[in-house]
């Protein structure tokens, strides 16, 4: 039906001697296309052949899958991937849980609700650098405010950010401060457009509160629900900027990520490591993203 | 949702007082600290400054390094306004072709506009991409860079828009005698408008805030971007505490103003985005 009717202003002759021209013309395509192919498209397909050489800024040779070994060998570098993984579902995981909370709590009999939802939003606009350098100094292991504050009520703090044990684990919990507050307004629109009469109803029939969170709220919500947790998968597993600001992968590499290996190699001169690195995040976010949006799909279809 | 039952006044007084102390301590921390001489922002504590060295700071914040910092902000500024121009205006030429004209080959193209939000950036490869055309260390060459990151999330949305507005419409102009770019740029792009505040608000902070394209695209002293200025100030100020938050505090004016101002367009322009996604 589509086509017919772009056919018909299609077949009005037009000045160009009755050559017939579509008012959409693909060649408005062509300027944001390139824009995307040069600078986007282009390197990430090229990422793959340069991660089969070795290669300095002056001349590059080709030494087959030798990055991806070394890659794999070295516990430094390997380790990365498994803390992205940890990165991403602690932020994804936590993120989605509180966001949910948080949405149920401003969606219900609450005051001040637009003033509670523009406190928590706030920090998703501020600069991820400054967050992450606010709350290195926050969390100093002796003086920071947070341990301070927590010797006050008898618990002793952990070393934050200074602790192998807690580095990762630390800058991922400030990642779901800053981030919350998308979670949350994603899921409080997923649970406004369920149609009031169904808790009514719900309510009317005697069904709990958390009853009618779990039958009604959490299924009719699904699609942000969903939305949450791939889009904060995306992020967690591609997050450079704030583990860079407040560990820099530190300490030793106990909270080095994909990203920041791909930066250190790239600093160290290792442009062919480097970009190893970006191909094995590039399969990783593809390798867990992937089946998570088939999988939700097919789920909502039935 | 249940709009009927009386608010709870116990709950509600406990959500205030807990977002409060999340959210906006670490606020009144930046601001505070910001405010303080050097030995009493070195202290790290959450308190009323001893004195007030608030415009000092800012003096001496924006004195350092030759006035690093107001070159970063100009540059910031190019950056952004010319990045966000662009792309609101390619974004939306290529969403309204792709949303009009339907068919294998166009949703093909939205698959690989998809894999823009999702893929990380190949970044060696990009810098290769720059120095072959001559635009590795340019601005011009990061603005195209913010450009090409910044499309998918654009095309989409603007697509998302332009479905709700009628093919009616554009017949009616064809009719009238408009060729393709009269239609679009006279009769589609301005009632593109709600659309494009929401573009323009959420990719300007992104761009503002975006750290990692001008550490890898744009490195150099002289071509600092505000967020970059951040790290000198822990460098080489080490304990310069107070310095460091007044710069914080700066760099975070621009996202704040856009804040009170566009929070409606921000929020759904950001959920939108999301769902797409």
């Amino acid at each position: 039906m589509v086509m017919t009717r772009v056919a018909a202003v299609e077949a009005k002759p037009t000045e160009a001697g009755g050559k017939r021209k579509s008012p959409y013309p693909y060649w408005f395509l062509l300027p944001g296309g390139l824009v995307f192919a040069v600078f986007f498209l282009v390197p990430s397909l090229l990422a793959f052949w340069f991660s089969l050489t070795r290669w300095t800024l002056f001349d590059q040779e080709f030494i087959g899958l030798d990055n991806y070994a070394q890659f794999f060998r070295e516990p430094a570098l390997a380790s990365g991937l498994w803390h992205t993984v940890v990165y991403a579902g602690v932020t994804s995981g936590l993120k989605v849980v509180l966001g949910m909370a948080l949405a149920v709590l401003l969606t219900g009999p609450i005051l001040g609700r637009a003033f509670l939802r523009s406190v928590a939003f706030f920090p998703v606009l501020v600069s991820t650098i400054g967050v992450g350098l606010t709350f290195q100094v926050l969390m100093h292991p002796t003086r920071g405010v947070i341990n301070q504050a927590l010797d006050l009520v008898g618990i002793s703090g952990p070393a934050w950010l200074v602790d192998p044990q807690w580095a990762l684990l630390s800058v991922a919990l400030v990642d779901v401060w800053q981030g919350v507050g998308l979670a949350t307004v994603i899921c409080m629109a997923g649970i406004l457009s369920i149609p009031g009469d169904y808790f009514e109803a719900a309510r009317v029939d005697g069904a709990g509160a958390w009853q009618r969170f779990r039958t009604i709220t959490l299924p009719l919500a699904r699609p942000a629900i969903v939305s949450v947790i791939i889009l904060s998968l995306i992020g967690g597993l591609r997050k450079f900027d704030l583990i860079w600001a407040m560990t820099k992968g530190g300490p030793g590499f106990t909270s080095d990520v994909m990203a920041s290996v791909v930066y250190k190699q790239y600093q160290a001169g290792f442009y062919g490591l480097s970009t190893a690195g970006n191909v094995v995040l590039f399969l990783l976010v593809i390798l867990i993203v992937l089946p998570l949006f088939r999988f939700f799909n097919r789920r909502e279809d039935r | 949702m249940s709009t009927r039952t009386r608010p709870r006044y116990g709950l509600s007084a406990l959500a205030i007082a807990l977002f409060a102390v999340v959210f906006l301590v670490p606020f009144a921390f930046i601001l505070l600290t910001a405010a303080k001489t050097q030995q009493d922002a070195a202290l790290l504590r959450f308190s009323w400054p001893a004195d007030w060295a608030f415009v000092q700071n800012l003096r001496e914040v924006v004195e350092a390094r030759d006035y690093l910092l107001i070159i970063a902000f100009i540059n910031s500024t190019i950056l952004t306004v010319a990045s966000v121009a662009v792309v609101v205006v390619l974004a939306a030429m290529a969403a309204f072709v792709l949303q009009r004209r339907q068919g294998r080959w166009t949703s093909g193209l939205n698959l690989v506009i998809l894999s823009g939000l999702v893929i990380p950036p190949a970044v060696v490869p990009t810098i290769w991409v720059l120095q072959k055309t001559g635009l590795f260390k340019t601005m011009p060459g990061l603005i195209l860079v913010e450009i090409a990151y910044a499309m998918a999330f654009c095309v989409l949305l603007f697509q998302a828009f332009i479905a709700g507005i009628p093919r009616e419409l554009d017949e009616a102009a064809v009719i009238d005698g408009a060729g393709p770019v009269g239609l679009f740029f006279r009769v589609v792009f301005p009632l593109l408008r709600p659309i494009i505040v929401t573009v323009v608000v959420v990719q300007s902070v992104f761009v503002w805030n975006d750290f990692a394209g001008p550490l890898y695209f744009l490195p150099g002293d002289q071509n600092a971007t505000v967020q970059l200025t951040l790290f000198t100030f822990q460098g080489t100020y080490t304990n310069a505490y107070h310095l460091l938050f007044m710069d914080i505090l700066l760099v975070t004016i621009p996202p704040l103003v856009m804040f009170v101002i566009f929070q409606r367009q921000i929020v759904s322009g950001m959920i939108a985005g999301s769902v797409k996604g």
